[in-house]
């Protein structure tokens, strides 16, 4: 299962940086979104899976599986969604403002 | 911190009050409450002298950085004592002088008092410390009060070109010195100049003793402008005249010279040190004396005449080293180089801090400097005519003045070394004396010209700014006129230097060469019999009055016409050359395309991991602990990879939210298998706001249009983007095969067992979160809140033309 899912993330990886590349600002912030996924299952992945019950005391389980990763990954999730909500509002604010979404066209300053 | 170490930077500690002191007392010239300070640290140096003279030595030790070997060690023997009292005294009459040199209203006095304070501090800081690390920081600070005080009145375009350039050439040199330093200390494990000539041996049998060398010698010879580095000190003249006497003839450029004589017990006795040393000293003295002879500014040929000057003291610290390849009893005989150095360097201050005085108030008195305007001016300032008459004898070798004496002396030195027979010099030794000759020649002619031209010939008043000329005030003369009678009376009784300063100065440059209770032999006299430095002299001022004498002829061809050094054509290229190759590479590197800078950092990335795995061999699959796939879970891999992939394909905005949504929903799914139920609603929660916020944005946002870009660039485009999707695979795989090759223990056992005991909680992840990481969390909700500020201003925000937030 652990180089299944390394195989998946590192497509997850390909997709959004390829995402990342791109001369339009959605497909940028959609390019994120993706890769938070990617790190999300990476950090998972990187603990052992599938080893033990989910983390909560009082099922009547002995071996449980490592709450740290899945913390992490909490936070991250969430910070991401911070990222992903702040980025979505800047491409529309920026859109507004200059009426493109292409990058080329809001690079550089005026004396190039 | 003892009273040395308070001394020394008692300068930084009144520059601090300098500023205060300027506004409150606008009526008193600031320079009078900056005057106490040199003197009352001039005797107080003094009142080493009876140490030193008696070939003793003080330490003071102060801890700085003591893991590091850095501490703020003072050390006063000899040669340090020259120097600091050189710095004061001269530092007392400098200023003194710019009292009345600086005396318009709207000078910036608070900033010209503290710049030369710093440099006071820093350069009493380079000649006493110990510590090689404290003596490089003290030597960049004389580099930047230097630039600081060259670019003083800095709304001159040409002030700023010098200070610049002083800066550029200085600060180079000082960075290689550092280099260095460093080299000597992995030779010999400290810094301590002391305890470095003490592990002499360690240095000398190292590999690393040639780059060393060089390295040092860089920063001598960068700060003491030796060719082919001297061409930022005539550009440093653009300083107030009392800048010029101070820094750029008395003091500062004289730093390179302490390095030297400071570090020849450490590298002298070689061939390498004798020839390098030697050559660069006797080239910069040619080249000086000649560049100065073309020159038509008053403070140019200053200028030059001080690169030539301090080029012959180089050069006589080199021959000087030679004494160390002697080890019999012999070797007291070749220390007559080192005499001559050091007493010149004495005499060089004196006469050249008054010359620079005394061009500084013709300047003053007439509004310019250029000698094809002056003239005549003996009738009208007699005294300072006097001052620079006695200041040029003495630079140009006229019994009996000080300058006479140790040229005496430096041929003395040149033609005793051409005598050695070590180090080649029976091959080409002859020519050590013969260039020492030839730059002796020109000196005497510049120094003709200047007071000729100067003084003497007609007087123009025409060609000068002023109205009528008339001598400088009083106050301004003093300093002068006090440096003139200590060149008349070194010249005339040279022997109350002798045993007092030169002797122990001596000592420091060569230790170890006098056995217990010997000291080294000082004698001057004007008078050695009808020998060949006397012959050598005549030569000099027969060829030299000569020279002057037909100067009508020769003054038309080019060599005199132009005046400028070829090297300054080299400076200028290779600065325009800098800024224009350094614009190029910005250019095409920083496009202001997101794409580029992205690409940058992901091939780099790519590039630093792929060679360190491939270097260190650590790519590794391990299939040993894996955990199933069951048959089910490939369905949802497959849905969440085909939904992945799709995303760049799609032109459809809705339909992009859907698959992205999609995409999340099923990572939640995937955090279900994989035993995290907490991850799973959080990812199902956030994953809906997220489509929601999608969708209200996207309505102001222009449609997912197909993109037009080049077939090149997309290649280049997907080829990083699978690289970095591979890298990622590989690392995973490997560091997963690592971890359970190596089996350390997860820390997991510590929160399980813990998290009902401390926290009280059963769900271990949501213990984690809010309490033993708590701290976390809590930042976690700021940084959310301050995404949630940024989006409201992001929306409501409208600021109209011009406006601020």
């Amino acid at each position: 299962m652990e180089i299944v899912m390394s195989i998946v993330i590192g497509i997850v990886f390909t997709v959004s940086v390829y995402l990342l590349l791109s001369r339009n600002l959605i497909r940028v912030i959609l390019g994120t979104l993706t890769i938070s996924h990617g790190v999300h299952l990476l950090l998972i992945t990187m603990s052992e899976l599938q080893r033990g019950a989910p983390p909560i005391l009082n099922i009547g389980e002995e071996n449980f599986t490592d709450p740290l990763p899945q913390a992490l990954v909490l936070t991250a999730i969430v910070i991401s969604f911070g990222v992903t909500s702040m980025l979505l509002v800047l491409g529309y604010r920026t859109y507004k403002e200059h009426k493109t979404e292409d990058l080329d066209q809001l690079r550089g300053s005026a004396d190039e | 911190m003892t009273l040395l170490h308070w001394a020394t930077i008692s300068p930084f500690l009144l520059a601090i009050f300098i500023p205060l002191l300027y506004k409150y007392f606008r009526k008193i010239h600031t320079g009078w409450f900056v005057l106490i300070l040199p003197l009352v640290l001039f005797i107080y140096y003094f009142n080493y002298l009876p140490v030193t003279r008696d070939g003793g030595t003080v330490t003071e030790h102060v801890p700085w950085v003591p893991s590091l070997g850095i501490n703020f060690d003072l050390y006063v023997d000899g040669l340090s004592l020259l120097f600091a009292l050189l710095i004061t005294g001269i530092g007392v009459l400098v200023v003194l002088y710019s009292i009345y040199y600086l005396a318009d209203k709207k000078e910036k006095l608070n900033n010209f008092y503290v710049y030369l304070l710093l440099f006071m501090g820093a350069m009493l800081g380079v000649v006493l410390s110990d510590n090689l690390i404290v003596l490089y920081v003290f030597w960049e600070a004389t580099s930047i009060s230097s630039a600081l005080l060259i670019s003083y009145w800095f709304h001159r375009e040409k002030s700023v070109y010098g200070a610049q350039k002083s800066m550029f050439i200085t600060v180079f040199g000082g960075l290689s010195m550092l280099g260095g330093f460093s080299l000597i200390y992995v030779m010999t494990g400290t810094f301590s100049i002391r305890e470095i000539i003490a592990n002499v041996d360690l240095v000398t049998a190292s590999s690393l003793f040639i780059p060393a060398m060089l390295f040092v010698l860089l920063g001598a010879f960068t700060k003491s402008a030796q060719f082919p580095f001297h061409i930022w000190l005539p550009d440093a003249m653009e300083a107030p005249t009392p800048v010029s006497a101070y820094l750029h003839s008395a003091t500062m450029v004289k730093a390179g010279i302490y390095l030297v004589a400071r570090v020849t017990p450490i590298f002298g006795g070689g061939a390498t040190w004798f020839w390098i040393i030697t050559l660069a000293g006797l080239t910069t003295l040619i080249w000086g004396s000649v560049q100065a002879v073309r020159q038509k500014d008053l403070k140019s040929i200053l200028a030059f005449s001080t690169v030539s000057q301090l080029g012959m003291i180089m050069s006589l610290l080199g021959a000087g080293s030679a004494a160390y390849y002697f080890n019999d009893g012999d070797n007291l005989l070749y220390t007559t180089a080192i005499l001559a150095a050091v007493f010149h360097l004495i005499n060089h201050a004196t006469f050249k801090g008054s010359l620079f005085m005394a061009a500084g108030i013709v300047d003053h008195q007439t509004g310019t400097r250029d000698i094809r305007k002056l003239g005549g001016l003996m009738t009208f300032m007699p005294i300072t005519a006097t001052i620079s008459l006695f200041g040029l004898a003495a630079m140009a070798g006229i019994p009996p003045l000080n300058g006479f004496l140790s040229k005496e002396l430096f041929f003395t030195g040149m033609v005793q070394a051409s005598q050695y027979g070590i180090f080649n010099l029976d091959t080409w030794g002859m020519f050590l004396p013969i260039i020492a000759w030839f730059a002796s020649i020109f000196t005497f002619l510049y120094c003709a010209i200047l007071f000729f031209k100067t003084f003497r010939g007609k007087f123009q008043l025409e060609k000068l700014n002023v109205n009528k000329v008339r001598e400088a005030p009083f106050g301004m003369l003093i300093s002068p006129i006090v440096l003139i009678t200590l060149v008349i009376v070194f010249g005339l009784f040279p022997h109350i230097l002798a045993y007092s300063i030169i002797e122990p100065a001596m000592q420091s440059i060569l230790p170890g060469i006098l056995s217990a209770g010997e000291r080294f032999e000082v004698y001057i006299t004007h008078w050695h019999g009808f020998n060949l430095e006397l012959w050598m002299t005549i030569g000099v001022f027969l060829i030299g009055i000569l020279l002057y004498r037909t100067m009508s002829k020769w003054s038309k061809f080019g060599f005199y016409q132009t005046e400028q050094d070829i090297f300054n054509y080299v400076y200028d290229q290779g600065y325009d050359g800098l800024i224009k190759g350094s614009q190029v590479i910005t250019r095409a590197q920083i496009t202001g395309r997101l794409r580029d800078y992205f690409v940058y950092m992901c091939v780099f990335m790519v590039l630093l991991i792929f060679y360190t795995m491939f270097k260190y061999d650590g790519f590794m699959l391990s299939t040993d602990n894996l955990s199933p796939v069951e048959p089910y879970m490939w369905l949802v891999l497959i849905a969440f990879v085909a939904s992945i992939v799709a995303v760049p394909f799609i032109n459809n905005r809705m339909t992009a939210i859907i698959v992205t949504g999609a995409a999340g929903y099923l990572v939640a799914i995937m955090f279900t298998i994989f035993r995290a139920p907490d991850l799973a609603l959080t990812q199902l929660l956030i994953e809906t706001v997220s489509v929601i916020l999608f969708m209200l944005v996207f309505v102001h946002l222009p449609k997912l249009k197909k993109e037009k870009i080049k077939s090149s660039t997309k290649i280049v485009n997907l080829i990083v983007s699978i690289s970095v999707g591979a890298m990622i695979t590989l690392v995973s795989i490997s560091a997963f095969a690592f971890g359970s090759e190596t089996g350390f223990s997860s820390i997991r056992e510590y929160f399980i067992e813990n998290s009902k005991v401390l926290a009280g909680g059963y769900n271990i992840v949501n213990v984690i979160l809010v309490d033993f990481r708590g701290l976390d969390t809590m930042l976690e909700i700021l940084v959310l809140a301050i995404a949630a500020l940024g989006v409201i201003s992001f929306i409501k925000l409208r600021l109209k033309e011009g406006e601020d937030v």
